[in-house]
């Protein structure tokens, strides 16, 4: 567990970080202004307002704050913990297998006749046993452990590429949009709307066979990794608006605060007031928004996969297990169970972790 | 009424003051209120600031008063040019900058800085009390002897804080102290013109002293100029030596501090000083108690825009608007929009002025029973008799 | 009008016992960082027909007390001890039943903010007449006739057209207008009115504060006021109690507290406002240093880290030892400071700088 700060030392910790008054204001919009002024409220009138107890808390920078508000949070260090591992599953996934001594793409079932004749695994429970931990694949016959394994490598590097360039997209629009305003603001501002009412599932099998068809005719065999950007693509262009609206409102917000204006005022250049004033304000809104759009992307691209019109067989992906794994149910549960277990765990585990961080940026929130 | 005897422009304040820094004129801010469904068009203005006149000299503090809505916060921002002014013109040293861009106000940029209100909202939460004051002078490449960091060490210490707090954050700051880091940052760029919008009002009363005691001392000892915009007559009062009572928009009366508070003309600024209250229990000034709030400046109405509230208005005051003069019997300097103004003192006179109908009718009926049950103790001792 | 006054007294009536009555009253919170006392040891008395004012910085527990009066705290966070007598119930550990049969109906509050007080999705009328429906069992016409009748009385032009509006077609003024009127619909005999127009305009608060007394003076309720700002209470208030850290520092009169305060705060507090009768050169005397944390309050006077005239005291009984609010019928302050030297240093020390005789 006190590794954790080493482990994910710029994804999580650089972003983190926010101040109270700042949260209160902009974070919680929903708490209202008497509430902030009448009622007693020991974070700004003991914690800041006072020079004996500043003087305790030495040089603490927001981030510094938010980062101990979520080393108190159990939850929150557990589903970071799970997180990681998860990440550093589909990093090192060829040192695993490696490891462990299979790899994703061998018949082992066929190979070593562990399969009968209707290709289900003879041994009991799925075929588990000390070489295969998780049972072997029936049909193909490829080692479970494996194939998982590979399978979080493949959806997380989907859904990894999505939500960067979704941020990265979202960013950029939010902040065009909430700076310049005005006629700027409306037209593209449309155009998310626009995109927006598209029917992202539709849109995604429908369009997923035209890209590719865009690389590759339809008659050839199309290389992995055209179909792993055409999937990228197709997710990326319906992923970005929710973020650019959220950024936007922040920025619509922030543009009237009063140290923007002091800026101005000194005469600083739009961009050094989008760089400087803007964007350290935004990051944990993002953060958090990225935290959650994560798992909602890797269960979106396990659900194109299920539905045959993402990653294809032989490769191995999450969502693929499932689809196969629905065939043989009735006669092989465990196939479904491995795949299944992990994706729950993955899911729940990230968007606690969402919570988590929200709630070490902005401690007002009271559950 | 025949009592204009001139119509002299602001004069030069009695106080030793040099030449005008700031000159403004006409100015005017209408913010476009737009209606309609895809294709917006205007169908109205919010008249936030509609022509307003006034000069600030060299080395000298103007106040600025009014109820929110009367355009003062906006005055100040137009002056900034934080907004874009709509008509009229802003004279700085005898520059017009009333519509420079930002690439060639740069020069005077520095010259003109501003003291904001909400000490919570006036910094940059992520950046370190150093970062947030070196910033602007990096912007406007001031190179302070012995470096920024040296500058800002000083700098702190002329606010009164502790030189080391260089490497903080806003937030481990209380209200008072945060404000006077915005005060180091506005000291930073070494202006001439400082624009302090209600810089104390959200403070604690003991703070708010410290702060304007801060203030003043910088006003003296610098000699920066300050458009002290506040809605408080009596701080307003302790720190300006001009001051301008704007309503809706408009200046009603301006003066000298003695002229406003003490020969005041207006009815207006009559309401205002009647209705400051005063930590005095024996406090003996006239009473005047307006009715209703101020109207919308969405619309706000003709010729004089006091005349709805006012209990002098007549005819007149509908269809003419007062200018702003000096009215016969006035100091030089002391103008005052009004067609009909009030005698000038302050002292409590023999009738309220109560427009409350609510509470006229209340204090009506007191009157009444007290009255009565005087009548029904004279007539009882009158029996006993 | 003869819906307005209540005909009989209330039968609670004690002679001579105070309407209110707050005995050794503290508030602590349970935060992260640790135990707030919000409030620690006040005492205090209202009596029917009086206004109490209760001035303090933010944090000085002002809010806190009168929440704790009117049993509004999350009971899962907060600790209330000490004792509060309302009209002979005892409110402390009271079921929250039987606070919200007092609520509204005993007493009252008028809030800062009546933008968030007031609920944006009902009308006006509605959000008057509901609670005077709740607590008396009057028909809905009557209570809409009432609602209109207090609307009326608060200075409500049109009342008959205005009580079908919402709280937003209204403007500030009418609005804390509004919100006396939800306060006063069934005639509480306490009103507890938290910086009733701290939000308003200097014209606009003059009105409702004039208000405020002439219907107190109609009604006899009895109201506790409570504003950092002394010009407020030296228009509104009959009795005056400082508060500093969550402790009263001093009592009496508004007389005895805007002419001859005793406590260092209570002069740190008068001279740190300009005045407009006073000289302008002088410069303002403020209060040094900031307000403490409640978290680790200073040990004996709360306020001996600010004080000017410690020394006077000599050693470190400032430091070490709390000083008592002995009252002297109704007047007293908690300071070492013996009282002939409080007189002394006033007269000598602070009153030139206030600007009267």
């Amino acid at each position: 567990m006190m590794g954790l700060p080493g482990l994910l030392p710029r994804f999580l910790r650089a972003p983190l970080g926010l101040d109270r008054g700042f949260a209160a204001t902009v974070g919680v919009t929903m708490s209202s202004p008497t509430q902030a002024t009448t009622y007693p409220e020991p974070s700004r009138s003991t914690g800041g307002a006072d020079a004996t107890v500043a003087a305790e808390i030495v040089g603490r920078s927001p981030r510094q704050l938010a980062w101990l508000r979520f080393k108190r949070d159990r939850t929150g260090i557990v589903c970071a913990v799970i997180v990681a591992f998860f990440i550093l599953v589909a990093v090192f996934a060829p040192v695993i297998t490696w490891l462990y001594g299979k790899n994703a793409y061998t018949l082992y079932g066929q190979d070593d006749n562990l399969l009968n004749s209707y290709g289900l695994p003879v041994k009991a429970n799925g075929g588990i046993d000390a070489d295969h931990w998780f049972g072997i694949e029936p049909g193909l016959g490829r080692d479970i452990f494996a194939l998982l394994v590979y399978g979080i490598r493949t959806s997380l590097g989907i859904s990894l590429c999505v939500t960067l360039l979704s941020v990265a997209l979202g960013v950029c629009v939010g902040l065009v949009q909430g700076y310049l305003g005005g006629g700027t603001d409306y037209v593209v501002g449309r155009f998310s709307d626009l995109m927006m009412a598209f029917p992202s599932q539709l849109f995604f099998i429908a369009f997923t066979p035209v890209i590719i068809a865009m690389f590759v005719s339809p008659s050839d065999q199309e290389p992995t990794w055209i179909r792993f950007t055409a999937l990228v693509l197709v997710q990326f262009a319906l992923g970005w608006m929710s973020l650019g609206r959220l950024v936007r409102a922040q920025v619509l917000s922030l543009r009237t605060r009063e140290y923007v204006e002091a800026a101005h005022l000194s005469g600083a250049s739009p961009g050094r007031i989008i760089r400087r004033e803007l964007l350290p304000n935004v990051w944990s809104t993002v953060l958090v928004q990225a935290t959650l759009l994560l798992p909602l992307n890797v269960t979106a691209e396990a659900g194109l996969s299920f539905l045959g019109v993402g990653m294809q067989k032989p490769t191995p992906d999450w969502g693929l297990m499932f689809q196969d794994a629905a065939q043989y149910y009735r006669s092989d549960i465990t196939y479904m169970f491995f795949p299944g277990i992990a994706m729950v765990v993955f899911v729940v585990a990230f968007n606690l972790l969402g919570d988590a961080v929200r709630d070490a940026l902005d401690p007002r929130t009271v559950r | 009424m025949s009592e204009q005897l001139s119509l002299a422009k602001p004069a030069l304040p009695s106080q030793r003051k040099g030449g005008p820094l700031l000159e403004v004129e006409g100015l005017t801010k209408h913010f476009p209120l737009r209606d309609g469904f895809l294709f917006k068009r205007q169908v109205g203005a919010v008249q936030a600031v509609d022509g307003v006149d006034f000069t600030i000299h060299e080395g000298e503090a103007l106040g600025l008063v009014g109820e929110s809505g009367c355009g003062k916060s906006t005055t100040g921002r137009l002056v900034t040019r934080l907004l874009e002014p709509t008509a009229g013109q802003i004279l700085y040293q005898g520059h017009n900058i009333t519509h420079t861009d930002r690439k060639h106000l740069a020069p005077i940029r520095s010259q003109i800085q501003m003291i904001f209100q909400d000490p919570y909202a006036s910094l940059n939460p992520r950046q370190t009390v150093g970062t947030i004051i070196t910033g602007p002078m990096e912007i406007n490449h001031i190179q302070p002897p012995g470096g920024h960091e040296k500058r800002v060490r000083e700098l702190l210490e002329t606010v009164g804080l502790n030189p080391e707090h260089y490497n903080r954050f806003p937030h481990e700051f209380s209200g008072g102290q945060r404000q006077r880091i915005g005060i180091a940052r506005a000291l930073g760029m070494q202006p001439k013109l400082i624009i302090a919008d209600e810089p104390v009002s959200a403070l604690d009363v003991s703070i708010q002293a410290q702060v304007v005691n801060l203030l003043q001392k910088l006003q003296h000892e610098l000699g920066i100029a300050f458009l002290f915009i506040a809605h408080d007559l009596a701080i307003v009062r302790h720190f300006s030596h001009r001051v301008a009572v704007m309503y809706l928009g408009k200046i009603m009366e301006i003066g000298n501090r003695t002229d406003i508070y003490e020969t005041p003309r207006h009815p207006y600024t009559h309401a205002l000083l009647s209705a400051a209250p005063e930590a005095n229990p024996d406090d003996e000034q006239e009473r005047i108690r307006l009715a209703g709030d101020v109207p919308s400046p969405i619309n706000p109405p003709t010729g004089c825009r006091f005349r709805t509230r006012c209990w002098k208005a007549q005819q007149k005051c509908t269809t003419e608007e007062p200018p702003l003069l000096q009215i016969a019997g006035n100091n030089t300097g002391h103008l005052t929009a009004c067609h009909y103004p009030q005698d000038p003192t302050t002292a409590a006179r023999d009738e309220d002025v109560v427009l409350d109908p609510a509470l006229a009718a209340l204090e009506q009926n007191a009157q009444e029973s007290a009255e009565e049950s005087a009548e029904e103790s004279a007539e009882g001792s009158a029996e006993e008799q | 009008m003869t819906t307005l006054t209540k005909p009989e007294q209330p039968s609670g009536r004690r002679d001579g016992a105070p309407f209110l009555s707050v005995r050794d009253l503290s508030v602590q919170f349970a935060t992260e960082d640790g135990i707030v006392k919000a409030v620690d040891g006040l005492s205090f008395d209202v009596e029917r027909g009086r206004t109490l004012g209760i001035v303090g910085e933010s944090g000085s527990g002002k809010s806190v007390t009168n929440l704790a009066v009117l049993g509004l705290h999350n009971p899962r966070n907060t600790a209330i001890t000490g004792e509060i007598v309302l009209n002979g119930h005892e409110l402390t550990g009271a079921p929250q039943r039987t606070l919200e049969k007092l609520r509204g109906n005993t007493m009252a509050m008028i809030f800062q903010d009546s933008l968030s007080a007031l609920s944006p999705y009902y009308t006006v009328g509605r959000q008057i007449a509901e609670p005077f429906r709740k607590h008396t069992g009057a028909s809905r016409k009557a209570a809409r006739e009432r609602a209109v009748e207090m609307l009326r009385r608060v200075g409500i032009p049109q009342p008959e057209l205005r009580v079908d509006d919402y709280p937003h077609q209204f403007s500030g003024g009418m609005r804390q207008r509004a919100m006396i009127a939800l306060a006063l619909v069934c005639d509480p005999q306490l009103l507890i009115a938290d910086e009733p127009t701290t939000a308003l305009d200097v014209t606009v608060q003059a009105q409702i504060l004039d208000l405020l007394k002439q219907l107190q003076q109609e009604t006899g309720t009895a109201i506790i006021f409570i504003t950092h700002d002394l010009g407020v209470v030296a228009r509104i208030c009959d009795d005056v109690l400082v508060m500093y850290a969550g402790r009263c520092v001093e009592r009496g009169t508004v007389r005895d507290i805007l002419t001859t305060p005793r406590h260092p705060y209570a002069w740190g507090l008068l001279s740190s406002v300009p005045r407009r009768k006073a000289p302008v050169d002088a410069p303002l005397r403020p209060i040094p240093g900031t307000p403490p944390s409640l978290l680790k309050p200073p040990t004996g006077c709360p306020f001996h880290p600010r004080c000017e005239f410690r020394e006077y005291v000599g050693d470190t009984r400032c430091q070490d030892e709390r000083p008592m609010l002995t009252l002297d019928s109704g007047r007293g302050a908690a300071c070492h400071l013996p009282a002939e030297q409080q007189k002394s240093i006033f007269a000598e020390q602070i009153r030139p700088l206030l600007g009267r005789s």
